[in-house]
């Protein structure tokens, strides 16, 4: 039963937008880093240019997607350490909420940010990176929620083991951006050793990356059908898990 | 042959709790608890930190499960019916907070949409003194304020049996008073209160059948009027006085154990409820000229002192 849901899905996005550092992080980064290198590089953006990494030319937009992802993961992460050590996930329990709710309810605030900062990101970077009529916004858009429920629910699984709030964001970090560099944004996954190319297949990230870059170039989603398949396959997978291990207090 | 009995007799305890343990890892944190709360009543569990108060009261709550014994609240299992009983009783956690930027007025609301029929929320805010904090963040408010807020959260499902745990630490005595009265508010319309406290003044004052715990065990369990009377039963008789022959006159009463003097004060030591009678109407017999006059009795921290051997704040 979803009693309460919607009321404290948007308390809780009412309280995010209150704290202007958090919405800055979430939300002013990824956009920052995104209209920056677009202006740094000016005309060589979406092309393959000698002397410009291939990630911050073609792949811009979905590195930056990329980043979206992980900063909403890592605010996911912080909030959740921070509500268990100042016992508000304990007092939430308390009451007919059920368990699933209240972490639903973080999920949806998540998500609702990520299509945010991705309109913004768009918005501002329109005269860098005009966005042609051949990129499927809503289809891309959907690839970037789907990538980030799966990401948010390994997010779970980090939140169960960082041990204090304090530690929560850079133990997050730690644990989160070297996953990134093995996802193939910087370096196709085939280029890597055999073990990190291991690793690479059993992190969401790698599959995220494959089906952004994918949609974006109009590939469309039966070309990426096992991206799909795998990406929904580890969001159920670190949902049971958590289920399990999520430490309330 | 239960017709006969009265009525107050055949009632159901409201909370019912049988031979509970609970044990985290290799520490026993509760063992071998029982004990009865009846309806109407502010029954408080006293014992110092760490005693066990509360994880018992969150295994009466509902929150934790205990590894042995049996539990009834309101005739339902806490651990299988857990929904059902929160509809019916309020919680007020300790040391929990609330996020840092939630509105009073948010919180209330929030809480309300929880319950199938929950109280004029606005009202409850008016009522506990936080009318003018309505829009503040939580994060604002004062100890005070919180805990307030936090009774208001537990009284939003108009429930019939409340919960308050530690409700009054770390607040000054002027707010620990106002706290108090609103408690012994909750208990005049018609609810049960079971609280846990280390402040034995709290519990001598707010309640009116404790439970002293120490270790994980029920000590012992009565009235804070049966408690000393059972296990303190000293009284003291001070008196200021110039009177040569007093002294030998307070040992005539056979409740009097022993009369020390310095100067003009007498310290009277005796047992039994009735020796202040005594020692005025032996003032009176004999006319004597009294100057200052004053009687001490013992606390529920001396039965806690004599019970386990240790002051509560050790």
């Amino acid at each position: 039963m979803l009693r309460g849901l919607w009321k404290l899905t948007w308390l809780e996005i009412k309280i995010f937008v209150r704290e202007p550092l958090g919405v800055i992080g979430t939300v002013g980064i990824p956009v920052l880093i995104f209209v920056v290198f677009g202006r740094l590089l000016g005309s060589q953006v979406r092309q393959v240019s000698p002397g410009v990494p291939r990630v911050v030319s073609v792949d811009l937009p979905i590195l930056a997607s990329i980043l979206i992802t992980a900063s909403t993961v890592l605010s996911l992460i912080a909030i959740i350490a921070i509500y268990r050590e100042g016992g508000i996930l304990r007092r939430l329990r308390a009451t007919p909420l059920r368990p699933y709710t209240i972490l639903t309810a973080h999920v949806l605030v998540k998500l609702l940010f990520t299509a945010v900062t991705l309109a913004a990101m768009l918005l501002a970077g329109r005269r860098i990176y005009a966005v042609d009529a051949d990129v499927p916004l809503v289809s891309f858009t959907l690839a970037l929620l789907l990538s980030t429920v799966s990401i948010l629910s390994l997010g779970f699984l980090i939140a169960s083991i960082v041990p204090t709030a304090r530690f929560a964001q850079p133990l997050g970090a730690l644990i989160l951006y070297p996953m990134l560099g093995v996802s193939g944004l910087f370096a196709p996954v085939g280029s890597l050793p055999p073990a990190l190319q291991a690793v690479a297949r059993a992190l969401p990230f790698t599959y995220a990356v494959s089906l952004l870059r994918g949609i974006w170039h109009g590939e469309g989603w039966s070309a990426h059908a096992g991206d799909v398949a795998i990406l929904s396959v580890m969001f159920l997978l670190f949902t049971a898990v958590s289920a399990r291990v999520f430490r309330w207090e | 042959m239960t017709e006969w009995l009265p009525a107050n007799v055949t009632r159901e305890p409201v909370i019912r709790v049988a031979s509970v343990r609970k044990t985290y890892g290799r520490t026993v944190a509760v063992d071998d608890v029982s004990f009865d709360v009846q309806s109407g009543e502010i029954f408080g569990l006293i014992g110092p930190n760490g005693a066990g108060k509360t994880t018992t009261m969150e295994c009466v709550d509902g929150l934790r499960t205990p590894d042995r014994g049996l539990i009834s609240v309101l005739g339902l299992d806490p651990r299988r019916h857990v929904y059902a009983l929160q509809e019916r009783i309020g919680v007020q956690l300790q040391e929990a907070q609330l996020q840092k930027r939630i509105k009073v007025r948010e919180a209330v609301g929030l809480w309300s949409s929880l319950y199938r029929n929950p109280v004029d929320g606005d009202r409850l805010i008016e009522q506990l003194g936080l009318g003018d904090k309505r829009n503040a963040w939580f994060m604002t408010l004062s100890g005070g304020q919180k805990q307030r807020l936090f009774i208001a959260l537990a009284l939003i499902n108009d429930p019939e049996l409340v919960f308050l745990d530690e409700l009054t630490t770390g607040l000054d005595p002027q707010a620990r008073r106002a706290i108090w009265d609103l408690v012994r508010g909750i208990r005049q319309r018609g609810k049960t209160v079971f609280l846990t406290t280390h402040l034995m003044e709290e519990a001598e004052r707010l309640c009116d059948r404790v439970a002293i715990i120490d270790h994980g065990r029920i000590v012992d369990i009565g009235t804070p009027a049966e408690l000393v009377q059972r296990h303190c039963p000293e009284r003291t008789v001070i008196i200021v006085i110039e009177d040569s022959t007093a002294a030998d006159r307070f040992r005539a009463i056979p409740q009097v154990r022993s009369v020390r003097s310095e100067g003009a004060q007498l310290t009277i030591h005796g047992v039994g409820s009735d020796l202040v009678t005594h020692v005025i109407q032996c003032l009176a017999e004999h006319r004597m000229r009294v100057i200052d006059f004053r009687t001490e009795f013992p606390t529920l921290e001396d039965v806690f002192l004599k019970l386990t051997g240790h002051m509560i704040r050790d």
